[in-house]
């Protein structure tokens, strides 16, 4: 009897990676790649920033070629959902009704936007982000809209006001808390990045919750807890993902906000992986358990992935990365800042390139670094290698910390 | 369309046409060049693209600028003629181009 290939249910950045890594560990079995959206596996992270901006034509958007899949003998079934996972059978259920057969399983199955829940939210002006298709009737709605308004002042909702102010249009960011991306950054960089919005024309309310979204006899009105009504020919929510774990759930792997999977990505099942944004994970860094909405994670852990479906599993330790741009300026973040108990200034905020390293538990934990590339890089190479650093250090400009990287 | 020469870590040469206005990394994966990864696509992020510039032209490529610089720290074996493939877009001036690719991690 012919062995069963292995499968990856999901064809975003992680699914991609564990292909390449499993061929690169060895595996020279039979290999199929499932995705449910109709296209070779793409970057997402332009979806907000360039190509909404009109700079990227989509094939540049695909991380590899047609003939990169055959090369490496990946077989793909685009535009097919996986539906269940019968784990007795070890087979996949697919919502073409085809059953597929597996030996092993990696689940790169990403996340979905949240959606807008107040009255309204259906109206067809409420635009989101995530997938290509959506970045395509975003670009086509702005284009013949002159007023957007931006729910949720986080990366994504963030970078699309940029882009939009960019093109002229009135932009509104409405964010339910008192600062903006408070989940990723300190209060100190959401401060500047409020005063960077505010300079470039962008009305940001902080504090505000929508409550509904009524049609008007142009466009739609958007309604806050304020009492306050916003015009707006395009409304983008940008509120967060839901990880994509039903699936999962469904065939009784242990699921909590995401898929749970140890330090070598291994699920409940010893025969499925998970890698990627839908993972809940053990975190080797960190040494806790969370969800990560990254490149970063969904290589990383894709390759750990990998290893482990090859039988050579090594834990999953690297450092988290993050980046956005919006207008010219470009947002790094390395390790996990938040929550902290102290956070230095290096470099000048009123020049525009700055970075806050925070220091939780007595340790350097993560910095955010504003046009300061250097700090950045230095900062994931001081986490990576575990190198105790003090706040006094990491203040002084005088103190090289590339070179203390370099060791 | 210009010409740019590849040759991987393995020491296997291969000459591309890459179309101007792309990057060098972009023609790379077009091709399949073995060792360019580009996990971050191109944003400078990773330095999974970096290779070396043939001396011959390194005055022609030119040197990176600070975020390039700074990301090739990440890189495994930074040389003076360290690039970014991601960071050179492809003109017709870089007709005959050589590049070295650099051991990238994957």
């Amino acid at each position: 009897m012919a062995t069963a290939p292995y499968i990856v249910v999901g064809g975003g950045q992680a699914g991609l990676q564990v292909c390449d890594s499993l061929r690169k560990f060895g595996y020279e079995g039979e290999l199929l790649l499932i995705g449910e959206e109709p296209v070779l596996p793409y970057q997402r992270p332009p979806l907000s920033k360039h190509y909404l901006g009109g700079d990227l034509d989509a094939a540049r958007l695909s991380f590899r070629p047609a003939s990169h899949y055959e090369k490496l003998g990946i077989a793909l079934r685009l535009g097919v959902r996986v539906t269940a996972i019968d784990r007795e059978r070890r087979e996949v259920v697919c919502s073409d009704g085809s059953r597929l057969a597996y030996a092993r399983l990696a689940l790169t199955t990403g996340t979905r936007v949240r959606e807008l829940a107040c009255p309204g939210a259906d109206h067809p002006a409420v635009c989101y982000v995530r997938t290509l298709a959506d970045s395509d009737h975003l670009r086509a709605a702005l284009a013949e809209a002159h007023r957007l308004v931006v729910v949720g002042g986080g990366f994504i909702g963030l970078e699309v006001a940029a882009v939009a102010r960019k093109q002229g249009k009135e932009v509104v960011v409405i964010e339910a808390l008192d600062r903006l991306m408070a989940r990723a950054v300190s209060p100190q960089v959401s401060d500047f990045y409020a005063a960077l919005h505010r300079r470039h024309g962008v009305d940001v309310r902080l504090s505000t919750g929508v409550s509904a979204i009524e049609p008007a006899a142009s466009g739609v009105q958007v309604l806050t807890g304020r009492d306050e009504a916003f015009a707006a020919d395009v409304v983008v929510a940008g509120i967060g993902v839901v990880a994509n774990d039903e699936i999962a759930a469904a065939a009784g792997l242990a699921c909590r906000n995401g898929i749970v999977v140890d330090a070598c990505a291994r699920t409940s099942d010893p025969l499925i992986v998970a890698a990627g944004d839908c993972t809940m994970h053990m975190n080797g860094f960190l040494g806790r358990e969370l969800r990560l909405e990254s490149v970063q994670n969904a290589v990383d852990q894709a390759r750990v992935a990998a290893g482990t479906m090859c039988e050579q599993p090594e834990p999953y330790v690297q450092v988290p990365w993050f980046w956005s741009d919006q207008y010219d300026v470009k947002l790094q973040m390395a390790g996990i800042g938040m929550p902290c108990e102290q956070s230095v200034l290096r470099g000048d905020p009123a020049a525009g390139a700055f970075s806050y390293f925070y220091f939780r538990d007595g340790r350097l934990c993560g910095a955010d670094s504003v046009n300061r590339p250097a700090d950045h890089m230095a900062c994931r190479r001081l986490l990576a290698q575990g190198t105790m650093m003090t706040p006094a250090q990491v203040g002084d400009e005088g103190v090289d910390l590339m070179q203390i990287a370099r060791g | 369309m210009p010409k740019i020469t590849f040759i991987d870590v393995n020491g296997n040469s291969r000459e591309c046409e890459v179309p101007s206005g792309i990057s060098v990394m972009e023609g790379a994966i077009q091709n399949g060049i073995e060792g360019i990864l580009a996990i971050c696509g191109g944003s400078c992020a990773c330095s999974t693209c970096h290779s070396y510039i043939d001396e011959a032209w390194m005055a022609v490529v030119g040197k990176p600028d600070e975020i390039e610089d700074s990301t090739l720290e990440l890189a495994l074996d930074r040389r003076p003629n360290s690039r970014l493939t991601c960071q050179i877009e492809v003109t017709d001036a870089l007709d005959g181009l050589v590049v070295h690719v650099a051991q990238n991690d994957g």
